[in-house]
């Protein structure tokens, strides 16, 4: 057997709603074990993608299987064999964090014996187990998603969907979620998220694609997308007034490329620090900034804008 | 019933296990003191005043109609604020539709929730007018089953107005619909008394035919034929009921 067949396969798959198309004929696919991410700012269509991949929201057009099975016919069954962490809590308040893990685990069938062993060992694992009893309505954004994943686990998926995992979260909240996940990847989990985080996307996941508009504009790995769209460094000016227009000309071919926000100057180079004398020479800015380039710059370059704006 | 509606139930029972003491005290309470004051205080002057025309004594005509419309009570609560926060406010709704559940099951397993929740508060309460003298006939046994099926008759459709509407609904929900026919189906006095067109309209409530079958089982005067009419009126307002229960969820949660 050459490969095993991807758990989510997707070809020119639309979602429609009324005159709005905030998917517009993607493809993509998810192999076992993979982290898979969909980044992109807010209204490119992750979420409704992600929706789409969770069998609770039909495609309007285009070809979806998961798990080898069509969500239109075959949901339940599908849905039996996912984690849904949602970017809205699905908690119940009233009820306990216990109770919550629990009842979800009915929801799939588990005896209430075995859903309380695996409830156990999942609260420990998000770092919950000495809140087991406490109601959900105290506790902080933090624990409150750290439960939605242990949630999301009890009926041990094969497939763990996240959508916006870490949003609104503080960092150091962010960095506990991030460092769950990332044992859930070494455990050989296959993991699909969507955000708007370039960082969230280069820390968690293997492969990625770029979403821009219900379409998808690059894929590839974080560290492959850096290589091809942008250069190793990337020089930062800041300036007292609006900053210049520039031509990468300029530079004598050290800058590659300029890309002007309203705030700053972006100078992408393979050498900054070679970059800075010459930049504070001939723009006079502010302030200086060298930095590796990352997927923000990436986005940039395929869009012409910031992912958080 | 299938399985994975069982499952939702469950869902209800425990959020139910919270609160229970509080409908049980209430179940309890609020029949002795409606009784109190209708059967005995009120039904004095009825009976000292004309109590030929009911042919019976107030108490056992008030009885049977006040156990009827508490079933609609309770039902319809449990129908609206419930619903609305499973979808709006602990999004309680989107977490099972993220498991194998289904929009049916999710319909199916908060009614029959409802049905347990009438069903426990219709035992206090047969309980509690039986205590006062009302009951005359073993047949209101029965009304345990109907007050179930009143209940589901106005959950079903509730629930539905609960999943599609955005904004407020239950003030007028219960302030033009619930509270006019508890106040003028039957319960109180008899229908006959309303004026051409509003009688009418007094027929056609599904708490009328509850009211009318469970005074029938309540003094044993009830009779196949009418029984089975009313019991299929209600039923048809649940089957109704759960088909537009679906349409409004799939509508609401479904996008």
């Amino acid at each position: 057997m050459s490969a095993e067949a991807p758990l989510i396969h997707a070809r020119g798959l639309v979602k429609q709603f009324g005159t709005l198309r905030a998917v517009d004929g993607v493809d993509f696919d998810v192999q076992r074990g993979e982290a898979f991410g969909f980044l992109g700012p807010n209204g490119a269509g992750k979420s409704s993608t992600m929706r789409m991949i969770g069998c609770v929201s039909p495609p309007s057009g285009g070809t979806l299987r998961i798990l080898g099975l069509d969500p239109v016919a075959d949901g339940p069954a599908i849905r039996g064999r996912l984690g849904v962490v949602p970017q809205a809590d699905t908690l119940d308040n009233e009820l306990t964090v216990q109770e919550n893990l629990v009842i979800y685990g009915r929801y799939f069938g588990l005896s209430r014996a075995e859903v309380r062993r695996r409830a156990a060992e999942l609260l420990d694992f998000v770092q919950l187990g000495e809140r087991a009893a406490s109601k959900v309505e105290p506790l902080s954004g933090g624990m409150k998603r750290r439960l939605t994943i242990a949630r999301a686990l009890v009926n041990e998926p094969e497939l763990l969907l996240l959508d916006e995992p870490t949003t609104g979260l503080d960092p150091q909240a962010r960095h506990l979620v991030w460092d769950r996940l990332f044992r859930l990847k070494q455990r050989g989990a296959t993991l699909v998220l969507t955000t708007h985080y370039m960082d969230e996307a280069e820390q968690l996941c293997d492969r990625l694609v770029i979403m821009d508009r219900g379409r998808i504009a690059e894929e590839g790995s974080p560290l492959d997308l850096i290589r091809r769209l942008s250069t190793r460094e990337v020089v930062e000016l800041r300036f007292a007034g609006e900053p210049p227009q520039v031509d990468p000309a300029l530079f004598d071919g050290a800058v590659a490329r300029v890309e002007s926000l309203p705030d700053r100057l972006l100078l992408y180079t393979e050498d900054g620090d070679a970059l800075v004398p010459v930049a504070h020479e001939r723009l006079h800015p502010q302030s200086v900034l060298v930095r590796r380039s990352t997927l923000e710059d990436v986005f940039l370059r395929l869009t012409g804008r910031t992912l958080v704006d | 019933m299938g399985a994975y509606a069982l499952r939702a139930f469950e869902y209800w029972l425990v959020v139910y296990r919270r609160v229970w003491r509080g409908t049980v005290m209430t179940s309890l309470l609020n029949p002795i003191l409606y009784l109190t004051a209708l059967g005995i205080g009120l039904g004095k002057i009825v009976n000292s005043g004309g109590g030929a025309t009911l042919g019976m004594p107030y108490l056992d005509f008030v009885a049977p109609g006040m156990l009827a419309a508490t079933a609609m009570q309770v039902a319809s609560v449990e129908a609206s604020f419930p619903v609305r926060g499973a979808i709006k406010w602990n999004r309680q709704y989107y977490a099972m539709l993220a498991t194998p559940l289904r929009i049916p099951d999710l319909v199916a397993g908060h009614l029959a929730y409802v049905a347990a929740r009438v069903a426990v508060s219709a035992v206090l309460y047969l309980a509690a007018i039986t205590a006062f003298g009302a009951v005359h006939s073993p047949l209101a046994l029965l009304g345990i089953p109907l007050c179930v099926l009143i209940g589901v008759a106005f959950a079903a459709p509730i629930s539905a107005v609960s999943a599609y509407a955005e904004d407020e609904v239950f003030n007028p929900l219960f302030r033009f619909v619930v509270t006019p026919m508890f106040l003028f189906s039957g319960s109180f006095f008899p229908v006959t008394r309303l004026p051409h067109g509003l009688r009418e309209v007094a027929y056609a409530t599904p708490l009328w035919h509850g009211v009318d079958l469970m005074r029938g089982l309540t003094l044993g005067t009830a009779t196949l034929g009418w029984s089975l009419v009313h019991a299929a009126y209600l039923a048809a307002w649940i089957v109704a009921g759960v088909a537009v229960a679906r349409w409004a969820y799939r509508k609401r949660l479904v996008t």
